[in-house]
């Protein structure tokens, strides 16, 4: 799990806009006028909001050129959602610690380098 | 928690994991007790080992008691289903915080050999949670605290968000 792509997911999810966009989101496709209707507010601020939204890489806006609807993508969030599970984390930084265990006992054989876990 | 009395919430996930291990040195140090007590443990800063108990065997338990720098109690109580020498581990685990029964888990550990001296680790966990405490007990123990931990993913740099 990449860390700071759960940085930008949670960031993207701390503003009860983009929560709202994404609840529209999750019941299907929208174009941009149609996910601004419900709030008041103008056009480009909504569209701020949804840039916020596709830089996390939550959201992603098709290129047909009029309609361009905009559509979840489920991913980030599932991961997310898993982080926040705690007996997964729990389970995943034992799991470092006996990868940690296995490397150390095993340093004076001719073992293949050591696979780094992301960042 | 008058609300949570008598609950119980189901959850299960699925961790896959590649070592440069073949089986047989990944099943050893889930099997071997002074191995197991290298990794198998809680977070090194805030918990440290008060009883350990390990019988890898059909019907054998493991128990494993530690105290947080809070104070407070974590007890792991274990009994293994299934052994199959480096190939599987099937257990069913209680997990215990302050003395109360947090949750019941069965726990499926697979080594799948996928050559060249590797080995893929699948975690299967299936687990009820017992009156509310679907957090592991972790809210009321706060050292591990969820919301800590998203607060620091919210941008505090926190050094004590795994390295991944």
């Amino acid at each position: 799990l990449d860390h700071d792509q759960l940085s930008s997911t949670f960031a993207a999810l701390a503003d009860p806009t983009r929560r709202a966009i994404l609840s529209r989101l999750a019941t299907g496709e929208a174009s941009v006028t149609e996910l601004a209707e419900p709030f008041d507010m103008s056009l480009p601020a909504v569209t701020k909001h949804l840039k916020v939204l596709q830089r996390a890489g939550l959201v992603i806006q098709g290129r047909e050129a009029q309609w361009r609807p905009c559509r979840l993508l489920a991913k980030p969030m599932r991961d997310a959602a898993e982080w926040m599970e705690p007996y997964r984390r729990h389970w995943e930084q034992r799991l470092d610690r006996l990868e940690d265990y296995l490397h150390e006992t095993t340093t004076k054989g001719a073992r293949r380098p050591r696979k780094g876990r992301g960042k | 928690m008058s609300s949570h009395a008598r609950s119980v919430k189901h959850g299960s996930f699925v961790i896959e994991r590649l070592f440069n291990h073949d089986p047989g040195a990944l099943f050893h140090a889930w099997t071997d007790p002074k191995a197991k007590a290298r990794w198998f443990n809680g977070p090194a800063d805030k918990w440290t080992e008060e009883v350990r108990e390990m019988d890898v065997r059909v019907g054998g338990r493991d128990r494993l008691i530690g105290k947080f720098v809070d104070g407070s109690e974590s007890r792991f109580e274990a009994q293994y289903f299934d052994v199959v020498p480096e190939r599987r581990l099937v257990y069913t685990y209680d997990m215990y915080w302050q003395g109360k029964k947090i949750s019941v888990s069965l726990a499926s550990i697979e080594f799948v050999a996928q050559g060249k001296g590797s080995t893929k680790l699948v975690v299967t966990e299936q687990h009820a949670f017992l009156d509310g405490y679907e957090d592991g007990g972790s809210r009321e123990r706060g050292t591990l605290g969820l919301i800590d931990n998203l607060g620091i993913a919210l941008g505090g740099g926190d050094t004590r968000i795994p390295r991944k």
